[in-house]
C-alpha cells in the first residue's frame, strides 16, 4: 500500500465512525418515538435523531465513494455486521429513564459540537462542507440536552439523584470519545481533522460548566474506561440494535419498493 | 442524493457565466455570444415555474420563498439546478426534488439535473420577505433577525396571532426540525417558530 492508500483507508474509517454514531444514536432515539415522557419531549426526541441520520448520510454518501469494495450508502447501513460499526459505545447503550438517555445525550451531544467545530477547518472541502451544515443543528441539541442536565440535576432531590446516578453510570464510556488511536493519528498530521486534544478540551469545558451549574459532581477523568467501539469491539447492545434496524433490508436485499 | 438525467456535459469554452462548485467541477455554463440573450430568457421562464413550486411541509410557501434554489444553470439543452436542504436531515428533500422535476417536466423541460449544494450551508437569512410575510399567515412566526446578528437564543419572538411580545419557548423543537414551539402568554396559542439557523 503506498501512502495515499492508507490516507484513504483512513478516512474510510473516520468517515465511518462519524456515520455510525450518528446512525445509532438515531436508531436508540427513534426507539422513543410514541413512548417520551411529553409530547414535546417526543417531538424533539424524533427531530434529533431526524438531524443526526441526514448528516449520517452526509458522511456515507462521502465514505461509498473511497470505499475499497464500493458499497453504496444504503449498503454500508444496513448489511454491515456488529464487528464492521465504528461507533463510540456510548451511543449504543440503551435508552434507560429519561435521565439515562439525557446524559448519554449530553455527553455526545458536547463531543459532537466540540468535533464538528473543529472539522469546520479540515483541509478537505468535502468535509468542510458537511461539517458547516451540521454544526448549526448541533449547537441546538446540545442547547436542549444542556438544559434538561441542569433542570433535573438542580431541580427536586429525586431528579437530582437519579440524575447524578445516570452520570456516573455513563461516566465509563466517555473515555473513547476523547481516545486517539492510528487513524485519528494519521488524519491529524495531514491535517484532514483536527488536533484531537483542542476537541478533547472543549469537551471537558462544556461537562463541567454544565455539571457545576447543574450542582452535580463530576466524576474522575482517569476512572477506568469502557474502550473499542472505534474498532469494531462492542457491547452486546448494538447486535440487538442492528437486528431491528436491518431487518427489512436484510429480508429484501435491493428491493426497490416497499 | 437521487440523481436526475446525466451530468452536464464539459463546455467547449468558458463564458464569463462559468461558475465552479466545490468539487470544482463546471457547474454553471451559459450559451454564448449571440445566443447568451436567449439563454437568460430561458432562465427566467425556469424561475417562473419554480416559484409554482410549493414546500410539501409549508403550504403557500414556495421553494424560492424558502431560498433553497442555488443556482439555475442552463448549457446546450442540459439544466442544472442546485438544491440545498434546509436540514441535513430534512426528510422532505426527495419529495421536494421531485416535485421540482415534475413542474419542470410539466412545463415541457427535458434533461434536468438537480445537484445538492451543501455549501455554503442554508441559512434561515436565504428565506425572502414574501416569504416570511406568508409564514406568518399560516400561523408560523418567521425567523427574527439575521444569523450573522442574532444570538443563538431567540429572545422576544412575536405571536403570529396576536401580535404580543409575551411568548415562552416550550420545546427547541417543534413540528419538524426546522421550528420550535412557543406559546403567547396572552391570547394562549402555541405556535410554531421557524429558527433562525
Amino acid at each position: 500500500m503506498n501512502s495515499n492508500t492508507t490516507q484513504t483507508t483512513a478516512l474510510f474509517h473516520y468517515l465511518l465512525r462519524l456515520a455510525d454514531s450518528n446512525l445509532i444514536l438515531s436508531q436508540r432515539l427513534c426507539e422513543l418515538c410514541g413512548d417520551a415522557p411529553s409530547l414535546e419531549e417526543e417531538l424533539a426526541i424524533s427531530n434529533v435523531a431526524l438531524d443526526l441520520i441526514g448528516q449520517a448520510r452526509n458522511w456515507y454518501e462521502y465514505a461509498s465513494e473511497l470505499d475499497p469494495l464500493k458499497r453504496n450508502p444504503d449498503h454500508l447501513a444496513f448489511r454491515r455486521d456488529a464487528h464492521e460499526f465504528y461507533n463510540f459505545l456510548l451511543v449504543e447503550q440503551k435508552n434507560g429513564n429519561f435521565a439515562d438517555t439525557i446524559t448519554r445525550q449530553f455527553f455526545f451531544d458536547a463531543w459532537h459540537l466540540a468535533t464538528l467545530e473543529s472539522l469546520q477547518d479540515s483541509n478537505d472541502e468535502r468535509i468542510r462542507s458537511i461539517a458547516d451544515k451540521a454544526v448549526k443543528e448541533v449547537s441546538y441539541h446540545l442547547r436542549r440536552s444542556s438544559q434538561w442536565v441542569i433542570r433535573l440535576g438542580d431541580g427536586t432531590d429525586v431528579s437530582h439523584e437519579k440524575m447524578q446516578t445516570a452520570i456516573n453510570n455513563a461516566w465509563r464510556f466517555t473515555g473513547e470519545l476523547l481516545s486517539k488511536d492510528e487513524v485519528d493519528d494519521m488524519l491529524e498530521t495531514d491535517g484532514l481533522i483536527p488536533d484531537a486534544s483542542k476537541t478533547s478540551q472543549l469537551w471537558k469545558h462544556s461537562i463541567e460548566t454544565i455539571l457545576t451549574q447543574a450542582t452535580l459532581d463530576r466524576p474522575d477523568y482517569a476512572a477506568w474506561m469502557y474502550m473499542g467501539g472505534k474498532q469494531g469491539e462492542h457491547t452486546e447492545c448494538l447486535g440487538f440494535i442492528l437486528t431491528e434496524m436491518q431487518y427489512l433490508q436484510r429480508a429484501y436485499p435491493d428491493a426497490k419498493v416497499w | 442524493m437521487r440523481k436526475f438525467g446525466k451530468p452536464s456535459p464539459k463546455p467547449l469554452a468558458p463564458s464569463r457565466f462559468n461558475q465552479e462548485d466545490l468539487t470544482g467541477q463546471l457547474l454553471v455554463t451559459d450559451l454564448q455570444g449571440d445566443l447568451k440573450y436567449q439563454a437568460s430568457y430561458e432562465k427566467e421562464a425556469i424561475w417562473q415555474v419554480l416559484s409554482q413550486v410549493q414546500d410539501p411541509e409549508i403550504p403557500s410557501v414556495s421553494i424560492l420563498d424558502l431560498g433553497i434554489v442555488r443556482h439555475i444553470s442552463v448549457h446546450m439543452r442540459q439544466i442544472t439546478l442546485a438544491v440545498s436542504p434546509t436540514y441535513s436531515g430534512c426528510p422532505a428533500t426527495d419529495l421536494i426534488n421531485d416535485l421540482i422535476m415534475e413542474a419542470m417536466e410539466g412545463a415541457g423541460y427535458q434533461n434536468v439535473n438537480i445537484k445538492q449544494a451543501l455549501s455554503p450551508a442554508w441559512s434561515s437569512d436565504f428565506i425572502t420577505q414574501e416569504g416570511r410575510e406568508k409564514l406568518k399567515a399560516v400561523g408560523i412566526a418567521p425567523p427574527k433577525g439575521m444569523v450573522s446578528k442574532a444570538s443563538l437564543i431567540d429572545r422576544d419572538i412575536p405571536c403570529p396571532h396576536c401580535e404580543s411580545q409575551d411568548t415562552r419557548l416550550l420545546s427547541e423543537f417543534g413540528s419538524t426540525a426546522c421550528k420550535a414551539l412557543y406559546q403567547c402568554n396572552d391570547c394562549r396559542e402555541a405556535f410554531d417558530y421557524f429558527k433562525c439557523i
